[in-house]
């Protein structure tokens, strides 16, 4: 159904008349030209689209649009505040945890929602949360050593 | 983003620095390391300037994929001229500004193209010398660069930056003479600088093919046979068409829906009715083996030595055996994209692609315009793994620019991904060999059909050999595949190593001999024993007779140029079938390093890809219809498959560098299935090994 969806994207608020039953990837990426949100599978298979929906990580290639309504939506473009990189974005950076970068915004949106539910987690808790991302050029061992080290530097409250 | 941000007239007519200089004089410097330098430029200018400022851009038809060919470049870059790595900016693969290149494959970046490259720098080095000298009144031999300012060694005061130097002027200088650092003066090469791709990557501003945004941009979807070789025989487009904003296009077999959303294309081409008509082929993925066997095209003999009737006569224990592998796909996480615009008989296209000058040719022949007129833009790729040299999707993309005078973007989905890959062929290798009464291996007939030549040959001591290959990743006879296949991260060659180090491991296991102690018996080359002895050395390997219970295996291999040996630990889940690799150990030798950590993330990256051709990959196929069509039953490694990855380079800096993205993957296959022998005393011969193979294997004991 046509209809307005009003939604708060990385804090701004859009009204956006659309089908609510599209998926928020493409009205992220394709109305909004919020393109780091990535298409990779279409079926929720590789979390390539992970974007965080009122502190919960979601597929939005699966989400419609309508279950964002009202909502905050967390893209990887609206995570930075003022210049400064979030601490998993650094950690990401410093220890070249992507190869092609394809996946990364996914994995970083996904990481994100995980710390949300779990600031201190067990390495173990952080292969299980982020089982459902894949990452073709097999930078796993990197993406959880950065994982882990943002969740310490945000647990130590400043970036170190 | 815009169509066009630099011309090459502008380029041309900016005030940078255009060093004209011959090629040839620094590539004969180092003759056993040059490429055929066909098609290369000769003039400089073509892979640097120096702006005004200082900051240098570097140009090389090389693509980044994320193997981090934009950082290594930039280091060689910087390293030759002598100016700060942060100050150099690399565009990469764009037909327009960067100079030609045969695309990025084969882990040539550094290996083939990384002298070139540092030969132009050396060379630019030279003229901003003399040019130094003369504006300085000091000869040249009295200066030093540092940081792309030029000082008199005695009297630093006296100093001019490069930026200074070519100010406001053009200048044409050539130089006689000019040389590339030695290994001993390297400041950055052999470093491990912040990638250059990394800010945009994790930030989400990195742009791919599909991320380009134009006004009035449409995305099309593509109507897709149900089986390669299908015609369309009906073809129903009113229900789709009742999408606001659709328009259709169909050029005979060819049918597009164009939207300016993808999803609402993707949403009208659901609704289109078409039948197509094909052919039932009689083939699926288990009786594959046998037709290639039968219909491969006559082997060619890639090596032979001694006489192998006489190293027969001599072989006390013969073992002959037959390896096979499945179809594997690339399945980069970002599918085929491209965008394309036509603008006044003129067509650009952005791709994600590893070939983008052959796809320039490609482009100008579907659109039957001239060559000059086009432009292939490749931005950040999302991984390609040999799957991205073909780019079908971009001529798709620029023929539907063609036919609607509009900007077209065309994005597969994953089906369509899994349908249209260009597959690293099914194949089958056959070896027959022997140990003499001293154990040592006397002959060795192997015959490879279907997965390519490359690295084929025998590399361990054996008199009388012969290496035959049928067929390969290449142009093969019409109908030996039901689809295309193509070149996978080191073609050829996890197909050959699986089979040559499974039997070497068999062997030794008949020969009662410790596997690395085998492999050393027969080992000369001092590289090979060195990187299998680094690789022992640090994975506490202790020497054992096959089956040791243990579950761990070798193996060692070449990939032009490289040597690599690895090691695995797994560990059986004997109800599930389910193979779990533990640990994994990899020493590679590849010469020159010019970024450890860049070479680190593609052998962690290796392994881990590597264990999915070795345990779950395979396309499920019937006839000409690929069955595998997402990621729900086409399973690639994820999280909880990681071992502990140990990695060991090799230093080496004399030997010229000889490549890392492909080399690591190459053991994956036998190291696992050596380690599957070692823990059970039972031999797999078929990859991958999925759990159904691994529990009827154990059955049969």
């Amino acid at each position: 159904m046509v209809r307005t969806i009003r939604l708060t994207i990385n804090g701004r608020t859009h009204e956006i008349e659309t089908d609510d039953q599209r998926a928020l990837l493409w009205v992220l990426r394709e109305d909004l030209n919020l393109t780091g949100t990535k298409f990779g599978c279409g079926m929720g298979f590789c979390g390539a689209c992970t974007v965080i929906v009122d502190r919960q990580a979601v597929r939005s290639c699966t989400t419609p649009v309508s279950a964002a309504a009202g909502k905050h939506v967390l893209t990887i473009e609206g995570l930075a505040t003022d210049g400064q990189l979030h601490p998993l974005q650094q950690a990401f950076l410093e220890r070249h945890a992507f190869q092609c970068g394809f996946c990364t915004p996914g994995m970083i949106m996904n990481a994100y929602g995980l710390l949300l539910q779990s600031p201190n987690p067990t390495r173990q808790e952080i292969l299980d949360a982020m089982e459902g991302n894949l990452c073709r050029c097999g930078s796993y061992h990197r993406i959880v050593d950065a994982i882990e080290e943002a969740a310490a530097r945000l647990r130590g409250g400043k970036q170190q | 983003m815009k169509p066009t941000e630099i011309t090459r007239r502008e380029l041309l007519a900016g005030a940078g620095l255009y060093v004209m200089i011959p090629v040839e004089i620094l590539l004969a410097q180092e003759p056993e390391r040059l490429p055929a330098r066909a098609g290369y430029p000769t003039d400089f200018n073509a892979y640097l300037r120096i702006g005004p400022d200082g900051s240098v851009t570097g140009y090389a038809g090389k693509v980044e994929l994320g193997q981090g060919a934009m950082t290594a470049l930039a280091q060689l870059l910087a390293e030759e001229l002598d100016v700060p790595y942060e100050r150099v900016t690399m565009v990469l693969g764009d037909t327009e500004l960067c100079p030609w290149d045969m695309g990025t494959f084969g882990s040539l970046t550094v290996r083939q193209f990384g002298p070139v490259f540092r030969a132009a720098a050396a060379e630019a080095r030279a003229a901003l010398l003399e040019m130094a000298s003369e504006k300085l009144g000091v000869p040249v031999q009295d200066l030093e660069v540092r940081d792309g300012i030029v000082r008199e060694r005695r009297n630093p005061e006296r100093a001019v930056s490069y930026g200074a130097l070519v100010a406001g002027r053009r200048i044409e200088r050539r130089v006689s003479h000019a040389t590339v650092k030695a290994p001993g003066a390297f400041q950055i090469l052999g470093t491990a600088p912040s990638r250059k791709d990394g800010l945009e990557k994790v930030t989400g501003r990195a742009i791919y093919a599909g991320d380009v945004r134009l006004p009035g941009l449409l995305r099309a979807r593509i109507l897709r046979p149900p089986a390669h070789g299908a015609v369309l025989r009906e073809l129903d487009t009113s229900e789709a068409e009742k999408i606001p904003g659709v328009q259709i296009v169909r050029d005979g077999n060819f049918v597009a829906v164009l939207h300016p959303q993808w999803d609402l294309a993707d949403l009208a081409l659901k609704r289109i009715r078409a039948k197509f008509e094909f052919q039932e082929v009689p083939l699926d993925d288990s009786n594959i083996f046998e037709h290639l066997v039968k219909n491969a095209p006559p082997p060619h003999t890639v090596h032979q030595q001694g006489d192998l009737a006489v190293g027969e006569k001599l072989a006390q224990i013969r073992l002959e055996a037959t390896y096979l592998n499945s179809y594997v796909a690339h399945a980069p996480l970002e599918t085929h994209s491209a965008t394309a615009v036509v603008q006044g008989g003129k067509v650009t296209v952005w791709a994600g692609t590893q070939t983008p000058f052959r796809l320039k040719t490609q482009i100008a022949e579907t659109l039957k315009i001239p060559e000059q007129n086009v432009r292939v833009i490749t931005p950040y790729v999302g991984g390609g793994f040999g799957g991205k040299s073909a780019s079908q999707q971009a001529l798709e993309a620029a023929r539907l620019a063609q036919l609607t005078g509009r900007p077209v973007q065309v994005v597969w989905d994953r089906a369509e991904e899994f349908f249209y890959d260009t597959f690293r062929p099914a194949a089958v290798v056959k070896i027959r060999a022997g140990l003499d009464a001293e154990q040592r291996l006397v002959f060795w007939d192997f015959y490879v059909y279907c997965a390519g030549d490359r690295e084929a040959q025998q590399f361990y001591d054996i008199p009388h050999q012969r290496t035959l290959a049928s067929g390969g990743w290449g142009s093969n006879p019409p109908g030996l595949h039901p689809f295309v296949v193509g070149p996978w991260r080191a073609p050829s060659v996890n197909t050959n190593t699986f089979a040559r180090e499974s039997h070497i491991d068999a062997l030794a296991a008949q020969a009662g001999i410790d596997p690395v102690e085998f492999r050393m018996r027969h080992l000369r080359d001092p590289r090979m024993r060195r990187v299998l002895e680094a690789a022992a050395s640090k994975f506490g390997w202790k020497p054992m007779k096959l089956p040791s219970g243990r579950g761990v295996g070798v193996s060692c291999a070449m990939y032009l140029g490289t040597y690599t040996a690895m090691m695995a630990e797994i560990e059986i889940d004997r109800n599930s079938g389910e193979i779990r690799v533990q640990r994994v150990v990899l020493a590679q030798d590849q010469g020159l390093v010019v970024n450890p950590d860049g070479s680190r993330q593609q052998m962690e990256g290796g392994i881990m890809m590597g264990l999915g051709y070795a345990l779950t990959e395979e396309v499920r196929f019937r006839g000409r219809m690929v069955l595998d069509r997402n990621f729900d039953t086409y399973r690639i490694p994820r999280f909880s498959w990681m071992p502990r990855i140990e990695t060991v380079l090799i230093e080496n800096p004399e030997a010229p560098a000889s490549g890392c993205g492909e080399p690591p993957i190459v053991n994956v296959g036998a190291a696992v299935a050596n380690a599957f022998y070692d823990a059970t005393g039972v031999r797999l011969y078929q990859l991958p090994m999925t759990p159904e193979r691994v529990k009827q294997a154990l059955a049969k004991t």
